[in-house]
Parts: C-alpha cells; sequence; structure tokens
C-alpha cells in the first residue's frame, strides 16, 4: 500500500534558524532518507520551493484564472513529500514520525487509492 | 438461554474472530449478523449447539466465502478466488487464547488514534458492545441518519487508509491504551453526565462501559490503569438511585440519601482501587476514583475528608490543568477550610476568564455566598447561574435554591446554614 506523506513546516520558523540549526536538519533528512530506502520503503521524496514561488491555476466556465501564491494561506506550509510503501498505516505512521520536521511541523499521512482500483471503478 | 442474552455475549466474540479471518468490518458485520438470523431459524427446531461461539464463526465463515467468491467470480479475479479457497480451507483457531487476542485487537482497532474519537466511541458499542446504529443514535441524542453517518466514515477510513486489524506493538501499548481508556470513559460519562433524553438509553450506556471496563480487566489483568478505570466507574454508578429525584431534579451530593447507594458496587470498586493504587496506578481516573471512594467512605454527608479530596484536586490539576477541575478544587478548599477560601479560589478563576459563560461557575460562588448567609449576594449569583444553564434538571435545582435563599433574605433570616 502506497502512501503519501505531506511536510508541513513554518517557512519563517526555518528561515530563523542558524545556519548550524538547519545543516542539522538537512542531515536528519539524508540520514532518514537513507534509512527508508534501505528498507524499502522509500519510492519517492522532494523537498518543494517555498510558497512565494507557487503559482494557482483554476479553469472556471472554461476560462484559465493564474494567481500568485498557494491554494490556501497556512501558518505551516507544504515543503516537501514522500511515497512510501508501507503494509498498513501503522507502519506508515511510525515512518512518518521519524521524517525529522514531524519534530518542528506536521506530517499529513494519506493513503493513495491503488491504480488498479481506480481503474476498476472509472 | 435465551437468544438474546446469547447475543449480547457471544456478538463481540464471532465479530472478532470473523474480522480476524477477513479483516473486513462491513463484510464480518454483515456475515455475523446473517450467522445469528440462521440460529434463530435453526436452533428453536434442531437444538442449541454445544459451542454455539463455534458454530456461529464457522456460518459467519462460510457466509463470507460466499460473498467473497461471488464478488471475486463477479470482478473475475483469479488471485481473489485463489484467497477465497484458502480461506475456506484454513483451519480455524478457536482457543480461549485466541479468542481473547481477537477480542483485544478488534478493541484497539476500534479506539485507533488514527480515528476522530466520537468515530471510536461509536464503532466500539456497535461492533464490541454489539448495540444497533439506533441504539447509539439515541444514547448520544443524534438523529439515527447522523449515527449511521459516522460509523460509514470510520469505517471507510478503517478500509481505505488501511488501518491494521491487530494489536498495537509493545511500545505504543500505553498510548493506544490511553486512547482505550478514554473511549471507555467517555461512553460511561456521557450516559452519567447528561440529564435529558430517555433515561433507559443513557443508562444502558453506563452498563455497557462498565460491561467494557470489566472485559478490558479480564483481558487485561495486569494494568492497574485498567482497574482503577472500572473502580470510578462503578463508584460514581453506585449513586445512581440517590443523585436525582423522582422528576429528574438534580441532589447535590450533600443531600443525597447516602442509604440508596449501590453498596455493592462500591463493595466491588473500592478494593478495585485499593489494588490499583498498589500496583502503581498513576493517572487522572485513579485520582478521580480516589475522591469516589473518599464520598464513598463517608457514613455522612459531614463525615467527608474534604482536605484530602482537595489534595487529590491538587494532584489531578499537575496531571491535567483544567479550569473545570480548578473549580471542584475550590468547592473542596471551601469544604476543608471554609467558605471564604473557596471564594477566594473562585475569584482568580474567574478573574481568568477561561469559564467564562459556564453556569457552574457562579453556581458554586452562589451555594459558598448561601453557606455565609450573604442572602442577597448569592441571589444574585443564583440569577446570574439560572441565566446560562441549558438543562431543565439543573435550572429547577437552582431555581429551588434562588427561591430559598430569597425566602430568608425578605424574613431577614441570618447566619451560617449548611
Amino acid at each position: 500500500m502506497e502512501y503519501l506523506l505531506l511536510i508541513y513546516d513554518s517557512e519563517a520558523g526555518i528561515a530563523a534558524m542558524s545556519e548550524a540549526e538547519q545543516a542539522a536538519i538537512y542531515a536528519d533528512y539524508g540520514r532518514f532518507t537513507q534509512s527508508i530506502q534501505q528498507s524499502g520503503n522509500h519510492r519517492l521524496g522532494q523537498q518543494l520551493q517555498p510558497v512565494a514561488t507557487a503559482t494557482t491555476v483554476r479553469v472556471r466556465n472554461g476560462k484559465r484564472a493564474v494567481t500568485d501564491g498557494p491554494f490556501a494561506e497556512t501558518r505551516e506550509q507544504l515543503g516537501g513529500f514522500y511515497l512510501i510503501e508501507a503494509k498498513d498505516l501503522d507502519e506508515a505512521l511510525a515512518i512518518a514520525e521519524r521524517v525529522p520536521s514531524a519534530r518542528i511541523g506536521s506530517i499529513e499521512v494519506r493513503p493513495l487509492v491503488p491504480a488498479m482500483q481506480h481503474a476498476g471503478q472509472a | 438461554m435465551n437468544l438474546e442474552s446469547l447475543y449480547r455475549q457471544e456478538w463481540r466474540r464471532v465479530l472478532a474472530t470473523t474480522l480476524r479471518l477477513t479483516g473486513d468490518f462491513d463484510l464480518s458485520e454483515e456475515a455475523v449478523q446473517d450467522a445469528f438470523v440462521a440460529a434463530l431459524e435453526q436452533w428453536p427446531r434442531e437444538g442449541t449447539p454445544g459451542n454455539p461461539y463455534a458454530w456461529l464463526v464457522s456460518t459467519a465463515r462460510h457466509r463470507v466465502v460466499d460473498q467473497l467468491r461471488r464478488r471475486a467470480r463477479f470482478q473475475e479475479k483469479q488471485d481473489e478466488l485463489e484467497q477465497v479457497a484458502a480461506l475456506e480451507e484454513s483451519e480455524v483457531d478457536l482457543s480461549d487464547v485466541a479468542m481473547v487476542d481477537d477480542q483485544l485487537r478488534l478493541i484497539f482497532t476500534c479506539c485507533h488514534p488514527a480515528l476522530a474519537v466520537d468515530g471510536q466511541v461509536a464503532l466500539t458499542l456497535r461492533t464490541v458492545c454489539g448495540l444497533t446504529t439506533e441504539e447509539i443514535a439515541r444514547g448520544f441524542l443524534v438523529p439515527v441518519a447522523t449515527m449511521a453517518q459516522r460509523l460509514v466514515r470510520v469505517k471507510r477510513k478503517i478500509r481505505d487508509a488501511r488501518l491494521p486489524f491487530a494489536m498495537p506493538p509493545r511500545d505504543r501499548l500505553v498510548e493506544r491504551l490511553d486512547a482505550v481508556k478514554l473511549v471507555v470513559y467517555l461512553v460511561f460519562t456521557e450516559g452519567y453526565a447528561a440529564t435529558s433524553g430517555k433515561a433507559w438509553m443513557r443508562r444502558q450506556l453506563c452498563e455497557e462501559a462498565i460491561r467494557l471496563g470489566r472485559l478490558l480487566c479480564e483481558l487485561i489483568p495486569r494494568s492497574p490503569e485498567l482497574r482503577a478505570l472500572l473502580a470510578l466507574m462503578l463508584l460514581h454508578d453506585s449513586r445512581r438511585m440517590a443523585r436525582s429525584g423522582p422528576d429528574e431534579e438534580i441532589i447535590t451530593l450533600e443531600e443525597q440519601d447516602r442509604g440508596l447507594w449501590d453498596r455493592q458496587e462500591i463493595a466491588e470498586g473500592v478494593p478495585l482501587l485499593e489494588s490499583a493504587l498498589r500496583d502503581g496506578a498513576n493517572d487522572e481516573y485513579v485520582l478521580q476514583a480516589a475522591i469516589a471512594a473518599l464520598h464513598a467512605r463517608a457514613q455522612r454527608a459531614e463525615d467527608t475528608d474534604w482536605a484530602q479530596i482537595a489534595r487529590l484536586y491538587d494532584a489531578l490539576l499537575r496531571k491535567r490543568p483544567s479550569p473545570v477541575v480548578e473549580l471542584n478544587r475550590a468547592a473542596a478548599v471551601a469544604m476543608a477550610e471554609g467558605p471564604s477560601k473557596g471564594l477566594a479560589l473562585i475569584a482568580e478563576i474567574e478573574a481568568k476568564g477561561e469559564l467564562a459563560g459556564y453556569h457552574l461557575l457562579p453556581a458554586a460562588r452562589a451555594d459558598l455566598l448561601r453557606r455565609q448567609g450573604r442572602w442577597p449576594e448569592a441571589a444574585d449569583a443564583y440569577r446570574e447561574a439560572l441565566a446560562m444553564v441549558a438543562n431543565d434538571p439543573e435550572r429547577r435545582y437552582l431555581s429551588r435554591r434562588l427561591a430559598e435563599v430569597e425566602g430568608l433574605q425578605s424574613t431577614g433570616g441570618a447566619g451560617v446554614i449548611h
């Protein structure tokens, strides 16, 4: 079963950290990524550019509207993600709690609709 | 044994074992329901089987296999057909040990912290206690459709997020047991605290909660916290006959006829609490149970050890700071050290503003002013509380007190009363 781990943390909070603190977090991320690669849970994972770079697109009545900024302004921002394979939610949660940002931000765990099931329902 | 008490006894065990086999709530629930319907038809005719549990599990399993086979054929899925065949041929472990594990897995799954708390409570009552959706809806005073929707949502999350039907790993056991305790306690307080709605149904919630508490103590006998929780529920429940009048009017602890307290529940609860304390239970339930036990122990209201109760509220506050606990502590201190000390503490709580709009705050102040014989101020405070109170039995109680102090005010009565 695949789960997406959405990593939310405060961009302002991270920007306010010292360089040494930021470097420590990056090092933690490196170790964490490596460990879930070794355990076979890792599918994909990437950091996102800050929300200041976000652009939102909507199409209404066939007309495209492009706006600057994220879909929703929130206290914590989506900063990155991992796509993982886990046998069930308990395993996914146990991985999510090890994401370094879990200690300063929040990790939202979302199961993916299995590709087969999706095709079957369509 | 008649079928209804058998249903009560076996529903949870049969469902728990069927869930072990399928891991699918809806499928298992339907199959178990069908198995009970089959029992209702066959048993009166052919006699009750020697092992009803084994019969029901076996029947439910056949239903599951039929259902899965139909589904797999319809979707033309070969691998699923093979799984069904394996399920059909597998040997089902029906030993007592396996049955206990099944029930624990069921309870821990229903109370998984990834589920919303209201969903945990509803699912536990539906699957562990075997209550119908209608019964649960009545207990929580919500429309049946709302409760049905809540159950659908929670079961859908279990299925789609793939919540394991499993015991929590050892390092998660404490966290998960906390969630289980909370669900049991919420079921109890919902039945106990509410003073409106159909009384008999609320009573059923208390009974279910105590039943769950007993079951958990049986399943996990090493947990002193579970014993404390059961003790707490029993000690509170022991006052049920004394705590309201014929028209549901509230009767305060002080005014209750202690002869109506259920001595059997007290006799069961107190030793449970003592053993929990001996084994090091140290959570909020054990502190609350200790407070309830001090009340249970007092032959008359004036024998109550208020100083000790105030100390227990202190400990409770340290464990779980809350303005409501602070208010309870103020009332205990007032009883131990005099109303003026209590009034000073209430003034502090009021200054913080966290309990603004909470009717029990002016009601507690009114009570202490009344004890000091300050009738006009007491009357004002009762009026303040009456303006905020939402439920009838409490309104009637406050109105009675108000009339009392107004009467004393007009006749110029003076002095401290109790």
